[in-house]
């Protein structure tokens, strides 16, 4: 189930550049049907997981490099538990949503569709990797479609901006595959489960320095201050669907690998090490929401307020209790589909204004009802209005750090003020107002790509607000081991 | 007697129900909207009455309903359970009670505008959140419809969107509260922390039993603060004015009856704690609502918009409900939540009346409308005595159970109480005379563009009916009858609902809420404060008429002769500019917020960008090493070599060992 998952985008990737020319139009068609069988094996693997149990489910391995001849071994393994089964769900649907919002792209249709279905592959490697050479790998394979996807089809300085991501990846990541090595050639084993359930506890290096090897790449990838001046950059000039998966899934594999390696696999590391992650964590809220009140961007604007709503994601792991950790996985299925709207919605206006200034625009409520409530809708989820997940997410994650980072979780409670001025103002400026004549030929959202890609993600954040249970069985199931090793440390 | 559960809950539901409704299916049918709006809120009127009997014959103590298990993570378990008492079965009778006459008034008053199927959609949801907020019987469920409140109150603010003005107070009225939301969810994490339980009637047991001082003051403080915002109390009380810019049946039920009472509702539902708190939080209550009472009544004085005297109005005796639960009068408290509830949205319902008219709120162009508007003018007169406290109508007897408590815990706050008092009495009768006394003084011009979206002034629908040769310039009507009626019915608590107070019995009813230890309410009347009261209340109308009827002396000379104060009041104190233009724009958006982004751009960025700049030099120079020479090639390697077998010998001689055991 697993393998389809990763190869049927990759399948369909194939299928797409090898259309014939004639058929270019056609791309969108083939991608749209392998990310909605994607979608429907991700929404299987999800309904199929088994919340009641820990543990991986739905696990197949392979063996790649043999312990006898090599000393170590290298699997190519799969499996979700239930913090990795919600982020495949987020995964499918985003995708699909993706190549909805893509819809009308017109330059080298073949090749675009085929690396955003390859950049769901990889992504998809790395949520369910059981072998850190995998996770590694995939890791790493991810960065090429996005490089590529940027450069080519982005807009402004968009191969400034896609060498800055790479650039930046790739620094975080070679300190994570010298951790991963480190501590593999310690075990003699590379694979997750075994290292999740007997940690190193001693190495050539100093285990504290590998925690940072390894954490620093996902501090990047979340981002955090001051590792984050590469998200505004990517985002601003990437395409919608690559912003979309950019916000939605790609910055999800930091907080997953913080929770799923760093916490896991160095538990006494990062016990040691968690009141300076809180502080990362609540500067960065702060931090985020106060730059983002000064965006004049739109779509600038949607991106720094990930980077502060992802210092929640970092204020819930660094609390390393069980509330606190399910607030953290929480966040991160709850702001992919958040941010995955607002900048669905961005992409929207922009390709209908032909401007992201968010001063030229005004009044736009009265031509584009829809997509204003539906924007509103998304910004009142992302500043944390009950009855939407966000809240949800950000209340468990508060319970859980109090008690552990009092200084940090108030500044975060305080970013829920500065993130209501920064959407409502937003909201005033660009939908509120008279009719602004130059805007009178603007059509509503009302194609059919957009109203799937926007009711999918609306319902989405309306039914895990009014019933959480949705997700927290399962990730209550996933979060417990891990609350149960990075909790028995102390 | 019992009620089912489900009963009480479709009290809840059918406003949810007749909002999914409207919203589904109704958006282009306004006369059906209007009606199962009505419809929904009437149903819940009805069991709210069953509702409010069946507690009246527990004697206001909770009745026993089961929570229920909606979500768990570890330990944190969302329960969904009622939470019925004297004090909540009060609250549901108010808020429906309201609800259904500002929805029959708005028939009338919100008559041809475009919007009409969207309004009442939010008047539905706004009602169910607020039903939501006092029927829970968890913090957490309490704070969630605290939220929704919040967004409805936005949602109807900004509900003419097109105007700037609007939008702009939208925006204001959600993010100050939410300023004092920061405080009210910090208390919830705080309590949840300590506790593990969201459970209110717990919480009121454990604090008198397992929390500490500091907790208790951290908790009860966040709930001030969350108090402050919603409650409109200094210093966040500058969003409540502006909210004006809402249609005015909003302002006759979200701001001034019901959702603006819900912070003090919040304190009195969390009494026992907040006694429990040290003495000095008692004391920060009481002066947080004794300034705010005496500061909102100041300002009250000097505007000339008649809705922004009532804002002003709702904020004074507010600040009155704070005071009183800081002084342990928590039946005062209530029982002023009460009387006003139903007194301010007769009032706000008749400045709508008036203004629908005469086409504008600003006073100086009203005057003369008692010959025009006799129905109005007598229920806005009774609404008018009542919120300034004349024997024996509903406000003389929640004032004084205030005063009274003052009196006997702290004569400073006494005498605040009681200028107040000359201070209500005088605003309101200075707004009845520049009203209904005097000449006619022609109203406001309709607005020019009466097309789309029409305007409060209801330009629009008069015209579609009478053209343009309508003259209301010489003769402002009265209004239609589905806008008289609950005029004339709010009149009648204006006028009774006091005189329950001496049989001891409303107090009894609503401290049924309380642990029996904390119940200690007898009817008792101070001769001292009753005098001083109705000695102030004449004497503000006297003066009223004195000023504004007689106009000896003249107000404009007194103005004159106190020009300074009267800047400083007529500015509004500078709170507005201080808030916005000090510490948003200026210390958060131009200092903090450009400080920061810059830093990111030069610093961070700038770091980043020299480090590639960097690399790309060094690859520059490097580059001239690549001559192509084989020798010079090999003899750089075995330096190297060399080099670094040395230095692996001397620093990592453990690192060797592991790799070539």
């Amino acid at each position: 189930m697993l393998i389809a998952f990763l190869l049927v985008p990759l399948l369909g990737a194939l299928a797409a550049v090898l259309l014939p020319a004639e058929q270019e139009k056609n791309a969108r068609v083939v991608a749209l049907g392998a990310a909605g069988l994607t979608c429907l094996i991700a929404v299987a693997v999800f309904l199929g997981f088994d919340a009641s149990q820990e543990g991986y489910q739905f696990v197949q391995r392979f063996d790649w490099i043999d312990k006898d001849t090599a000393g170590f071994a290298v699997q190519f393994a799969v499996g979700v538990d239930g913090l990795s089964a919600p982020m495949v769900l987020l995964l499918g649907i985003l995708s699909v949503v993706a190549v909805l919002v893509s819809w009308n792209i017109e330059v080298k249709q073949k090749q675009y569709y085929a690396w955003l279905l390859f950049l769901e592959t990889a992504i998809g490697g790395v949520f369910i990797s059981l072998d850190l050479i995998q996770f590694f790998l995939f890791w790493e394979l991810e960065l090429l479609p996005m490089f590529m996807l940027i450069s080519q089809w982005g807009s402004g300085r968009r191969l400034y901006s896609a060498t800055k991501f790479l650039l930046y990846t790739l620094a975080g990541s070679a300190f994570m595959l010298l951790g991963f090595l480190v501590i593999g050639f310690e075990a003699g084993t590379f694979d997750i489960i075994e290292l999740t359930e007997n940690p190193v506890t001693d190495a050539v290096i100093p285990l504290g320095l590998v925690f940072w090897a390894i954490t620093l790449a996902f501090l990047v990838k979340l981002p955090v201050f001051p590792v984050h001046t590469w998200l505004p950059d990517a985002h601003t000039d990437a395409p919608t669907a690559v912003s979309v998966m950019l916000a939605g899934v790609l910055l999800k594999m930091g907080g997953y690998g913080i929770l799923r390696i760093s916490l896991s696999l160095l538990p006494e590391q990062a016990h040691d090490f968690s009141a300076i992650l809180a502080a990362i964590a609540g500067f960065s809220v702060i931090w985020g929401a106060v730059i983002t009140l000064r965006q004049t961007d739109l779509k600038r604007l949607v991106a720094y307020s990930s980077v502060s709503h992802m210092g929640y994601v970092l204020l819930g792991a660094a609390a390393m209790t069980d509330v606190g950790l399910s607030g953290a996985a929480l966040q991160m299925f709850t702001h992919g589909t958040i941010t995955g709207l607002l900048f669905v919605m961005v992409g929207i206006i922009y390709e209908r204004t032909h401007t992201r200034e968010i001063a030229k625009m005004s009044g736009l409520m009265h031509h584009m009802p829809l997509t204003g409530i539906v924007f509103i809708i998304a910004g009142l989820a992302s500043l944390g209005l009950p009855s939407m997940s966000g809240f949800v997410a950000e209340l468990t994650t508060f319970l859980g750090s109090l008690q552990a980072h009092p200084a940090a979780t108030i500044a975060a409670i305080f970013g829920v003020v500065l993130s209501a001025g920064y959407i409502l103002w937003t909201v005033q400026r660009i939908f509120h107002g008279p009719a602004d004549p130059a805007w009178a030929h603007l059509t509503d959202a009302r194609t059919w790509p957009e109203m799937v890609a926007m009711g999918v993600l609306v319902v989405a954040i309306m039914a895990v607000g009014i019933y959480p249970p949705i997700l927290t069985d399962a990730i209550e199931s996933g979060i417990a081991p891990i609350a149960a090793i990075v909790g028995g440390v102390a | 007697m019992s009620i089912p559960e489900a009963a009480v809950w479709a009290i809840y539901f059918a406003p949810i129900i007749s909002f999914l409704v409207i919203v589904a299916f109704l958006r282009h049918q306004p006369l059906l909207a209007g009606r199962i709006s009505i419809l929904a809120i009437f149903i819940g009127w009805l069991l709210a009455i069953w509702t409010l009997a069946v507690a009246i014959d527990h004697d206001g103590n909770p009745l026993d309903f089961a929570p229920h298990l909606w979500m768990s993570i570890f330990d944190f378990e969302v329960e969904i359970g009622l939470r019925i008492d004297g004090l909540s079965a009060m609250m549901i009778f108010v808020v429906t009670s309201i609800s259904l006459l500002v929805q029959i008034y708005s028939v009338g008053y919100m008559h041809g505008d475009t919007g009409y199927p969207r309004f009442f959609a939010f008047m539905s949801l706004f009602t169910a959140a607020m039903l939501g907020l006092v029927m829970n019987h968890s913090l957490l469920m309490l704070f969630v419809h605290w939220e929704l409140v919040g967004l409805t109150s936005y949602l109807l603010i900004g509900f003419w969107f097109h105007r700037p003005s609007a939008a702009a107070a939208a925006k204001k009225a959600f993010v100050v509260t939410r300023f004092g939301d920061f405080g009210f969810l910090i208390a919830v994490v705080l309590i949840w922390t300590k506790t593990g339980t969201f459970d209110i009637a717990e919480i009121n047991e454990l604090a008198h039993e397992a929390l500490s001082g500091a907790v208790l003051t951290g908790f009860v403080l966040g709930l001030l603060s969350g108090a402050a915002g919603k409650s409109a109390q200094f210093p966040l009380h500058f969003w409540l004015p502006d909210a004006m810019e809402g249609p005015t049946p909003v302002s006759s039920i979200v701001h001034s009856a019901t959702m603006v009472a819900a912070g003090v509702y919040l304190l009195a539902r969390f009494f026992p704690t907040v006694e429990a708190a040290p003495g000095e939080v008692h004391t920060i209550i009481a002066y947080v609502g004794g300034f705010t009472a005496i500061f909102a009544a100041s300002m009250g004085l000097v505007v000339t918009d008649i809705k922004r005297v009532l804002a002003y109005s709702t904020i004074s005796q507010l600040g009155y409900m704070v005071m009183a639960i800081g002084l342990g009068g928590y039946v005062a408290a209530v029982f002023h939540l009460f009387t006003h509830a139903f007194f301010k949205s007769l009032l706000f319902q008749g400045a709508g009346s008036v203004s629908h008219a005469t086409n504008t709120f600003e006073m100086p162009l009203m005057g003369g409308l008692k010959q025009f508007m006799p129905v109005t003018f007598w229920t806005f007169l009774i609404g008018s005595l009542s919120l300034s406290g004349v024997f024996p109508l509903a406000g003389f007897w929640s004032k004084d159970e205030i005063l009274l408590d003052a009196w006997n815990h702290d004569k400073f706050l006494w005498v605040i109480g009681t200028v107040v008092a000359f201070m209500t009495a005088l605003y309101m009768f200075r707004a009845i005379f520049m009203t209904f006394f005097g000449e006619y003084r022609g109203g406001a011009a309709p607005e020019a563009d009466h097309g789309g979206d029409h305007d409060d002034s209801h330009a629009a629908d008069h015209d579609s009916a009478h053209g343009d040769s309508h003259g209301w310039l010489a003769h402002p009507h009265e209004s239609p009858r589905s806008m008289l009626l609950p005029l004339v019915v709010l009149s009648i608590p204006a006028i009774v609902a006091g005189l329950v107070a001496p049989s001891s019995f409303f107090g009894e009813f609503v401290e049924g809420a309380l642990d029996p230890e904390l119940r200690h309410f007898h009817f008792h009347a101070d001769i001292v404060v009753v005098t001083f009261s109705t000695l102030a209340a004449l004497g503000g109308i006297g003066a009223a008429a004195a000023l504004y009827y007689f106009r000896t002396p003249d107000p404009t000379a007194i103005q004159y002769a106190l020009a300074p104060v009267h800047r400083l009041i007529s500015r509004l104190y500078y709170v507005n500019e201080i808030a916005e233009d000090v510490l948003v724009r200026g210390v958060l958006y131009n200092g903090i917020g450009r400080a920061s982004a810059a830093f990111d751009k030069y610093v961070v960025d700038g770091a980043v960008n020299g480090v590639a700049r960097v690399t790309k030099i060094a690859g520059d120079v490097f580059r001239r090493t690549e001559t192509g020479q084989l020798q010079a090639y090999t003899s750089v390697y075995v330096v190297g070599v060399v080099f670094a077998a040395g230095a692996l010998f001397v620093f990592a001689g453990g690192l060797l060992d592991r790799v070539m055991p």
